[in-house]
């Protein structure tokens, strides 16, 4: 029990990787459970700051160096590239379907 | 009562934060609220960078999530749904095996988190900016990333200003 409460006290490696395990897991519910193709976005997002949240800990604890936090920077530069796109794609499915909801949309062509 | 240092008593404020703002992100029916949950997760997770003495990515994540992405996403709502009726809800599908497979999944990451004995470290030295280094990297080891980097964001911008264009009728 003192062993419990004394790894609660100390925030290490552990504990940031579990919050970006849950993370991870809350993201892929949104990728699987939303009909909105805006919302399945956000759970992308979500997805994206865990692995983030991980390479930033990882480099934290880890011999001194930072290039995770290198990796970090193009994960979130590959993030700002993807929402620009799939954001540009949505509205113009839009304006196609009238519905942004990814069950509805199954034609390819008119 | 356990003495907490107050590095962990600010983690676990934004532990919390994350995870339960993350969960309303997930669970909300209205996209907006979602929206603006996300906004106080992804703080949350900067706040988490400058815990982890990078101080450069703290800014940064607030600038360009915070900032762009979120605004972008809210721009995306606004636009792709019917303001008249008031009915800014989004559905949700295949609940149960969702909760299953995720469940089984954050238990497996959990269990291999807790049970990895992680290698003991040095600690880092305190209060030193990563700003510099990472700019000397950049231009050092990362150059071709960096220069790729700046290429996709190149394309990413035209493309998605061409395909969000309306078409002309001609």
């Amino acid at each position: 029990m003192t062993d419990m409460m004394s790894w609660l006290a100390e925030p290490g490696l552990t504990h940031y990787l579990l919050v970006s395990a849950l993370l991870f897991a809350l993201g892929l519910y949104a990728v699987l459970t939303r009909r909105n193709a805006i919302m399945i976005l956000m759970g992308i997002e979500l997805v994206l700051n865990a692995g983030s949240l991980n390479f930033v800990a990882f480099s934290r604890y880890s011999a001194g160096t930072i290039d995770g936090q290198i990796v970090s920077v193009f994960i979130i530069i590959l993030a700002a590239a993807e929402a620009a796109i799939a954001l540009a794609i949505v509205l113009n499915i839009y304006q196609n379907f009238d519905t942004v909801n990814v069950d509805e949309i199954n034609r390819l062509k008119d | 009562m356990i003495d907490m240092d107050f590095s962990a008593i600010i983690f676990y404020i934004f532990a919390v934060i994350i995870l339960a703002t993350a969960t309303f992100v997930v669970l909300s029916r209205n996209i907006v609220r979602a929206a603006f949950a996300l906004l106080f997760t992804l703080m949350g997770v900067a706040a988490f960078y400058a815990l982890l003495m990078a101080d450069f990515l703290a800014v940064t994540q607030l600038l360009v999530y915070v900032g762009g992405i979120l605004v972008l996403l809210l721009f995306g709502v606004m636009l792709t749904n019917r303001q008249v009726s008031v009915d800014i809800r989004s559905g949700t599908m295949q609940t149960l095996p969702a909760v299953f497979i995720v469940s089984a999944l954050a238990g497996t990451l959990g269990g291999i988190i807790w049970s990895t004995e992680w290698p003991a470290v040095a600690e880092l030295a305190e209060g030193s900016a990563t700003a510099p280094v990472i700019g000397r990297m950049f231009l050092s080891s990362y150059l071709l990333p960096f220069e790729i980097a700046s290429v996709i964001l190149l394309v990413a911008l035209i493309g998605a200003a061409l395909i969000a264009r309306r078409e002309r009728t001609s």
